[in-house]
């Protein structure tokens, strides 16, 4: 079997992944991060409707209504053939049933021949809104301490702590390409953004705890005398048929629910299953060429440190 | 390691096979006009509001009022009564203490297309009417007609409070007590005298809802009535908590509420069963071309996962009661049955690694499933970690998990997404099932199937052919 080099050539796979998540922070921040109402708060409401609308007049009945003034769309839905008018209100203490059914009566009023009908309303509470992201912000850091210290518990043979931090160093990595994509696409992050996150985290330290499972056997296998680049290197290549057919079997399978979902023109869902595909790929590629490879680096870092320790140590005695 | 026999492949197929047709179409016996389900099938599935469209609200207190847990519980039910009053039977009814906060979730009810929900949420907040009525005339709707609409004898601001309690000759009997303001005490006076003497009825309405008609045995004038009958000690206090609502001091804000029309759920849902048909034949072709036989066994292990994961939503297991399934419940399904994937590739991948050192098929096998055993099995406790601390951070509050993990969320409110609870779940049971069917009924079917003269051939475990 041929053997790939994964430790040797790290450093072209962490300039490669600097580039990936320098572009995710730039774009981010010369375009901005979209938060979905459910944690920025505020109310959208969204109706159907036929024949034309004149947008104008929409704006001045949610005025009167509201005292508030609102950025108005319409938009086509290419699931059900419907044209839909979405009316964004930036309201802080989300907005009381009775004026958002005064606007829906006043539309109603006002288009009678357009058969106005009411699609989707969300309205969130800013202060809940915030708690929401909060709470999701906690768990996801709460999952990653228990993650280390069970790491470090099953690993501590071959330096557990460090392990486990180096695979959430990749975790991370999988964590930003996700959220590029919902940068990059404009996709306002929401609930569903927390659930693709830890889904791609479950699968990556998953494929991460494979291989660290080969290099524990490995190292009793092989004994002390194998240096921990080869140990890690050999570990890698063993592993690495089984990476790629369990990725391909897990991306076959994604890709089809994307492929599907575009042509029935499931929107929800693409924007959902899309970057879940991303991170998958995202999560292959940091086990097989972060993880393993950043973790020899930091061993390595740590026994030169030694060394020079023991060496000035005994310039000492000296 | 025990030996396992020819048929054994057999037994766990057909299993699985059982499991799956009854998982998928249920067991239901048609007789006349009522079905009788025995067993919940796939269509039994309650799908969450983001797929098949419904209401999610928030109901506070008006700002700056400190309600009471009490308050906030006789606020629940409430709402309870209400939901069923409108014949929404589908519900879920979280109330979180600390933050004063009741979170109601319905799905849209198939077929109804005329269903206002923000007349739903209206009435489900407003303050509730309690009266006392005289006698207990119904009309065919259910609301009060004749005497009993003419003649009301106390409303909720007369009742002081009401609490479950025990009475009777040993004090055994369990009753609702009644406390009455002053305002209540004369007018329930003059009517229990009356009422009294013919052993008449007093009716108790919670808006236009007939919640309690118990028999008037005596002349009460002290204003500390007692309502008996076969209560039961939560039939009682749950009667207690509705009369406490009907006295309830504030009126309910919405605060926070979503609809989704069902029209652009139920299209996701269908095109997310066509995906999930074609991914999973996808995935099976490419385990039996790449792994052969261990790739065949793979596929059959996987619908048992599959429909496994299906049964542990739809409440095929009558002690599990149904769940509802969200969009990010499907995604922790697909992650569950991506770690199946994973589990079966392992290990034959170990298989053939084996089988080209020279082992023996039987002995590879073995080996195969004993060396891979340690990656599943840890790959699968940190499912578990995720599964756990997202269940208890989104889940209801009174959860085990939930209290297992207050230190760390004690800061925040009840969670305001099922959504991601469901993913938590379906994982949870996805580990489960993974360790069921990815580990114990492979090897099984497998160790089996080797017994078969036809499966010496070690090329079938992908070695090399010379």
């Amino acid at each position: 079997m041929k053997t790939f080099d994964f430790v040797g050539n790290r450093k072209k796979f962490y300039i490669l992944s600097s580039a990936l998540i320098l572009i995710v922070i730039l774009f981010s921040f010369i375009f901005g991060v979209q938060l979905d109402i459910q944690f920025k708060g505020g109310t959208i409401l969204e109706y159907t409707y036929s024949g034309d609308i004149d947008t104008s007049k929409v704006d001045s009945i949610t005025e009167e209504t509201t005292g508030m003034g609102a950025s108005i769309q319409t938009a086509n839905n290419t699931l059900t053939g419907q044209t839909t008018l979405v009316i964004t209100l930036p309201t802080s203490n989300g907005l009381s049933a009775e004026s958002q059914n005064a606007i829906t009566d006043a539309l109603k009023q006002e288009f009678p021949d357009n058969s106005v009908e009411v699609l989707e309303i969300s309205n969130v509470d800013a202060a809940i809104g915030r708690e929401f992201l909060m709470k999701c912000l906690v768990a996801v850091a709460a999952a990653f301490v228990l993650i280390i210290i069970y790491i470090a518990l099953r690993f501590r043979k071959i330096g557990g702590l460090s392990a486990g931090v180096m695979g959430v160093l990749a975790l991370l990595h999988d964590a930003l390409m996700v959220f590029g994509v919902f940068v990059i696409f404009r996709i306002p992050l929401d609930d569903n953004f927390i659930a693709v996150v830890l889904m791609i985290l479950g699968y990556s330290i998953n494929d991460t705890i494979v291989i660290y499972d080969r290099i524990r056997e490995n190292k009793r296998l092989l004994g002390p005398k194998a240096s921990i680049a080869e140990l890690v290197n050999i570990s890698i290549n063993q592993s690495l048929t089984r990476s790629l057919n369990t990725s391909i079997a897990t991306i076959i399978a994604l890709s089809t629910i994307c492929v599907v979902t575009i042509v029935c023109g499931v929107s929800s869902i693409v924007s959902f299953a899309f970057p879940m595909l991303v991170g998958m790929i995202s999560g292959v590629y940091s086990t097989i060429f972060i993880a393993g490879p950043l973790w020899v680096t930091w061993l390595e870092y740590k026994e030169k440190k030694a060394q020079q320790n023991k060496n000035s140590g005994k310039g000492k005695k000296k | 390691m025990k030996r396992v026999g020819k048929p054994v492949f057999f037994i766990v197929f057909g299993l699985i096979l059982i499991l799956a047709y009854t998982a998928l179409f249920g067991i239901k016996t048609t007789y006349g006009d009522t079905t009788t389900t025995y067993i919940k099938g796939g269509n039994d599935i309650r799908w969450g509001i983001d797929i098949r469209g419904g209401v999610d609200v928030t109901f506070t207190p008006p700002e700056g009022y400190d309600a009471t847990n009490e308050q906030m519980s006789a606020a629940e039910a409430i709402i309870k009564q209400r939901l069923v009053a409108q014949n929404i039977t589908d519900s879920e009814v979280y109330t979180d203490y600390n933050k004063d906060r009741i979170i109601v979730r319905f799905p849209w009810k198939e077929g109804e297309s005329d269903f206002d929900p923000e007349q739903a949420i209206r009435e489900l907040g407003e303050t509730a009417l309690l009266t006392f009525r005289e006698g207990v005339e119904v009309d065919d709707a259910g609301n009060p007609t004749g005497t009993t609409a003419e003649n009301i004898i106390l409303t909720g601001e007369d009742v002081e409070s009401a609490q479950a309690g025990f009475s009777g000759e040993n004090g055994t009997e369990v009753v609702v007590q009644l406390k009455l303001k002053n305002s209540g005490v004369e007018k329930f006076s003059e009517a229990t005298e009356r009422l009294s003497k013919t052993n008449g009825i007093i009716s108790i309405w919670m808006d236009n809802t007939l919640i309690s008609y118990p028999q008037v045995n005596a002349h009460i004038t002290d204003g500390n009535a007692v309502i008996s009958g076969n209560f039961t000690i939560e039939t009682a206090k749950e009667l207690a908590d509705k009369i406490n609502g009907g006295a309830l001091p504030f009126q309910l804000v919405t605060s926070n509420y979503s609809t989704i029309n069902p029209t652009l759920g139920m299209g996701a849902k269908d095109a997310m069963v066509v995906a999930g048909l074609i991914a999973f034949i996808l995935v099976c072709l490419f385990m039996i071309l790449v792994y052969r036989l261990p790739g065949v066994v793979a596929s059959i292990a996987l619908l048992g996962q599959l429909v496994g994961s299906i049964a542990a939503v739809s409440g095929y297991f009558g002690n599990f009661p149904s769940f509802t399934l969200t969009l990010p419940g499907i995604a922790g399904i697909i992650l569950s049955i991506g770690m199946g994937v994973d589990a079966n590739v392992i290990t034959s991948e170990r298989i053939k690694e084996e089988i080209n050192r020279g082992k023996t098929i039987d002995g590879a096998i073995d080996l195969g499933f004993k060396r891979g055993f340690s990656a599943i099995f840890d790959g699968n406790i940190t499912m578990v970690i995720v599964a756990i601390i997202l269940m208890g951070a989104f889940g209801p509050a009174d959860s085990l998990f939930a209290q297992l993990l207050t230190p760390l969320f004690f800061m925040f409110g009840a969670s305001t997404a099922g959504s991601i609870y469901s993913f938590g779940y379906t994982l949870l049971v996805g580990v489960v099932t993974n360790f069921v069917f990815g580990v114990t009924a492979s090897r099984l079917m497998l160790k089996s199937l080797s017994k078969f003269k036809f499966a010496r051939k070690p090329w079938l475990y992908g070695g090399k052919t010379k």
